[in-house]
């Protein structure tokens, strides 16, 4: 029943050094714009996980980050020349920023409430993006130029770009580990297990989570701002309530509050709607509804969530 | 004398949309003591902790801690000024290792809990402090259990080694010995006399020899107001008392 940390910390290891290594030669395999498009969502989930798997708060608005930080991310490439690193550095900054707003407005609700302010804020800047001279409209920000990272490499290259994103993603998945196995991670867990009792110990419970807030907004950003890049376009369906919810999905498919979880969930949601796409068209949404009920009902864990419940139990019987 | 009163309150009162659960507690906790707090179901005592520790907002009365007024601190902020409350049902982080819950209390003290970028690692200079709390409560053997696989009891013998953990100066304990067996009570009994040594307890308790075991003053709650205060003898001696628990002889 006792685990034992130095076991799972080599498991985890070896399943790390596995996955770069994969990271490493996909593109050689596979599609490498199919590939950026899988890394872009799993940031995102990765990002949206360290809030509601870590922290205990569901937020309903996190497209808000991710479009938005894509909008200013192409904006500034394509309108002040900027290079890609300071796209995203900007798409980054801004959804922190933007974070930081939401955070503070909705922190002081739980449940449901928290939710629906998160969802109501990220409706305004849907609004704002369809509505602002600067955003496209409908059509989008089209045409953002990939650029040269750091004025030198051609990023038109699609395996220059795959390796950026790659790097961007592992830089973004690393920081999210190392805030989860830090001491306001261990905080951070405590809050989402007993949150009046980690107040009774005279923890500002409030600062936390809008830390933790801030945090998974800003890699969100960072994932959002790359995904414009690669597409070369900021659009609408980024800012929309669909990729919010979509994000909810892929987490629990993968595994709510755990580090792979919605790296896989996001695999596989990215990897059926592309198959899936244009063989049975807008069907693909009910297909999603379908999956998202079942595992719900079926399994609760998620995927890499059963799956480590399956090998405790092994574990135990040995 | 001021500095004898280690919490007072004056004219404690709570309603909830009419409905009064609190409706004068003026009470003196005196340094160094072992204070009891103790009525039918339903007389307020959960609520006048809840109102201490700033969980409730009282609708009227005055709170001080220390001779300062506490009237209308955060939860979290009486906690830093050293009031620390365990809770009625037993609250523990059920998904963290029985080390790890303890390890969390001792943690805030260190002051690099915003601190995200560093490694849990930091945190192990806590795990010797963290393994005696546990040992004074007889979970040192249970320090790598995943605490919501073990019994009730022991879940409670947990959470008052978490609030051990940041040596408060008041230690406020709802109903610690709830749920346990008959042999665990006796252990915590010996463990809180063995910590109020150099402490202040204030306590809910419903085991009437746990009390006149433990307790120099008890007061007596009965619909949200005060009905006596005394030592054990003068309390269960006193008419009104006798009558509010033969009234609910159910108890
Ligand atoms: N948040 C609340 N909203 C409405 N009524 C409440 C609330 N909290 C407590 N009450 C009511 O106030 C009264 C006092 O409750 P309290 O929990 O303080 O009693 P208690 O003395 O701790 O009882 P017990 O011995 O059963 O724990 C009860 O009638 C309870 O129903
Ligand atoms: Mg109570």
């Amino acid at each position: 029943m006792a685990r034992s940390p130095d076991q799972t910390d080599t498991l985890l290891q070896i399943g790390f050094a596995a996955l770069l290594i994969a990271g490493i030669v996909a593109p050689l395999v596979a599609y490498p714009t199919f590939l950026m498009k899988l890394l872009c969502f799993a940031l995102f989930a990765c990002a949206f996980n360290l809030l509601l798997g870590f922290t205990g708060l569901l937020s309903f608005g996190h497209a808000a980050f991710f479009g938005g930080a894509g909008y200013v991310c192409g904006f500034v490439v394509k309108e002040w020349g900027w290079t890609p690193e300071l796209g995203v550095l900007a798409g980054t900054a801004v959804a922190a920023l933007l974070g930081f707003a939401f955070g503070s407005l909705a922190i002081r609700r739980s449940g449901i409430y928290f939710a629906m302010i998160t969802l109501a804020l990220a409706q305004m800047v849907y609004f704002l993006a369809l509505q602002l001279p600067f955003t496209g409209g409908e059509d989008g920000l089209q045409g953002v130029p990939r650029g040269y990272l750091f004025g030198l490499i051609d990023l038109s290259d699609n395996m220059a770009m795959y390796y950026f994103v790659f790097l961007l993603f592992v830089a973004g998945f690393a920081l999210i580990l190392r805030t989860i196995h830090s001491p306001f991670g261990q905080v951070l867990k405590a809050i989402r297990e007993n949150e009046p009792r980690a107040l009774s110990l005279g923890y500002d419970v409030d600062r936390y989570k809008l830390l933790a807030f801030v945090i998974s907004a800003g890699l969100t950003g960072m994932a959002g701002a790359t995904k414009t890049l690669v597409f070369q376009l900021a659009s609408l369906t980024d800012v929309h309530w669909h990729t919010s919810g979509e994000v909810v999905l892929m987490t629990l498919l993968g595994g709510l509050g755990t580090a792979l979880g919605p790296v896989v969930g996001a695999g596989i949601v990215v990897t059926l709607q592309n198959e899936l796409a244009d063989k049975v068209g807008s069907w693909v949404s009910v297909i999603m509804g379908v999956i998202f009920v079942i595992c719900v009902l079926a399994f609760r864990r998620g995927i890499v969530g059963e799956m480590q419940a399956l090998g405790k139990r092994l574990g135990i019987s040995e | 004398m001021a500095d004898d009163t280690i919490l007072e309150t004056r004219g404690l009162a709570k309603s909830f949309r009419g409905f009064v659960a609190v409706s004068d507690v003026s009470l003196k906790v005196r340094r160094g003591a072992i204070h009891a707090l103790i009525g039918p179901n339903g007389a307020g005592k959960t609520t006048v902790f809840n109102l201490l520790t700033g969980f409730l907002q009282p609708s009227a009365g005055a709170i001080l801690f220390n001779g300062s007024d506490i009237t209308g601190d955060k939860p979290a902020q009486t906690a830093r000024r050293g009031m620390v409350r365990s809770f009625q049902i037993s609250a523990t982080f059920p998904h963290l290792t029985v080390l790890e819950n303890v390890r969390v209390a001792l943690q805030r003290k260190r002051g690099d809990s915003f601190r995200f970028w560093r490694s849990e690692r930091v945190l192990d200079s806590l795990n010797e402090r963290a393994m005696q709390l546990l040992a004074a409560v007889d979970l040192a053997q249970f320090a790598a259990t995943v605490t919501v696989e073990m019994p009730y009891g022991r879940k409670r013998a947990l959470e008052l080694a978490t609030t051990l953990a940041l040596d408060p100066e008041l230690m406020l304990l709802d109903e610690p010995t709830q749920g346990m067996g008959h042999e665990d009570v006796g252990r915590v009994v010996e463990l809180i006399r063995r910590v109020a040594a150099n402490r202040t307890i204030l306590m809910v308790e419903h085991n009437m020899s746990v009390v006149a075991d433990l307790c120099h003053t008890i007061t007596v709650l009965q619909r949200g107001a005060v009905l006596a205060e005394g030592s054990y003898a003068e309390v269960s001696r006193d008419p009104a008392v006798l009558e509010a628990y033969v009234g609910t002889a159910n108890d």
